[in-house]
């Protein structure tokens, strides 16, 4: 390796505080949104709120009949809706704080909670 | 009666004059590259400060980076957009940085020290007035981490393409292999 002879002793010390400082800020920046707590709402109004530590599925009616939430693994989705789009439950699983799925027909939406609260384009 | 104004320029004006203008070509050349996020590209013109910061000091290369930002933004017509400015705030925080930097005891710290330091300033500038001016979001914290292994890469390469220019330029059995800076003359 011809170029490592460029590199100063002190240089090597830099590029590492660089590496351990990258490091830190991507932990810091992407993964510290673990939710801990799903808040399930019906009609605008908050229906339940549940911790996500607990396997679980959740009856929630709405206008349009009943939503089913399920929380596993420390995430949480609907599975099933009966609103005609289907998109809050194409949306998936939600792992992140600030993620929220809405059945807007239905009424019925949930959102991950817990630790800092993340910003999205929907509360900014 | 026409009068002419006749600026007096010294011979290291005219030196400066031509770093800026490699450095500028560095810009366009870079410009050509696609970047895949706005903001990241590898600041290639940067070698240029960096050279002329070990070789003539901070004050030339002080000329010679805001020269190429003023000049460049002439270039692709964004003076005074906000792409002039993102490219200022970087400029200046690296100059502010490599004025520290430059007090580092030169028996352990080279260029691709000052190179490193001069890149994470420049995204933290840029950040900052982004965050200020453009985008008052904390969102666009999700992006730092991007940001910062860019530096830290382009930092990295940018200060071993100096160092290696410069070692290799000073040793006299060298002479047809040089290009760059002092090739210009």
């Amino acid at each position: 390796m011809r170029f490592l002879a460029h590199i100063k002793p002190g240089d090597y010390f830099t590029l590492l505080a660089g590496v351990t400082f990258t490091v830190w800020v991507s932990l810091a920046v992407w993964s510290g949104g673990a939710a801990d707590t799903a808040l399930i709402r019906s009609g605008g109004k908050i229906f339940k709120e549940v911790p996500l530590s607990r396997d679980q599925q959740i009856e929630v009616p709405g206008p349009l009949g009943t939503s089913i939430i399920t929380i596993e693994k420390r995430k949480a989705r609907i599975s099933s809706d009966p609103s005609p789009r289907q998109y809050c439950v194409r949306q998936g699983w939600l792992q992140q704080a600030g993620e929220i799925a809405i059945c807007l027909p239905n009424e019925v939406s949930v959102e991950l909670t817990g630790g800092a609260k993340k910003y999205d384009s929907l509360n900014y | 009666m026409m009068t002419t104004i006749k600026l007096e320029t010294s011979a290291a004006d005219h030196h400066i004059a031509r770093m800026a203008a490699v450095a500028l070509g560095l810009t366009v050349l870079e410009n050509a590259i696609p970047s895949p996020l706005p903001g990241v590209k590898p600041g290639l013109a940067n070698i240029v400060t960096l050279i002329v910061l070990a070789r003539y000091g901070w004050r030339a290369a002080a000329w010679v980076s805001l020269l190429r930002v003023l000049a460049g933004s002439l270039l692709f017509g964004n003076f005074l957009a906000p792409g002039f400015f993102l490219s200022l705030s970087g400029a200046v925080c690296s100059l502010a940085v490599l004025a520290l930097s430059l007090h580092l005891p030169q028996r352990w710290f080279g260029p691709v020290t000052d190179s490193i330091l001069a890149a994470f300033a420049h995204i933290a500038g840029q950040m900052t007035v982004v965050y200020l001016w453009l985008i008052p979001h904390s969102g666009i914290a999700y992006l730092i981490p991007i940001f910062a292994t860019a530096a830290l890469v382009f930092g990295t390469v940018n200060g071993l393409i100096a160092a290696i220019f410069m070692d290799e330029t000073q040793s006299p059995s060298l002479g047809g292999e040089e290009t760059g800076v002092n090739s210009r003359k």
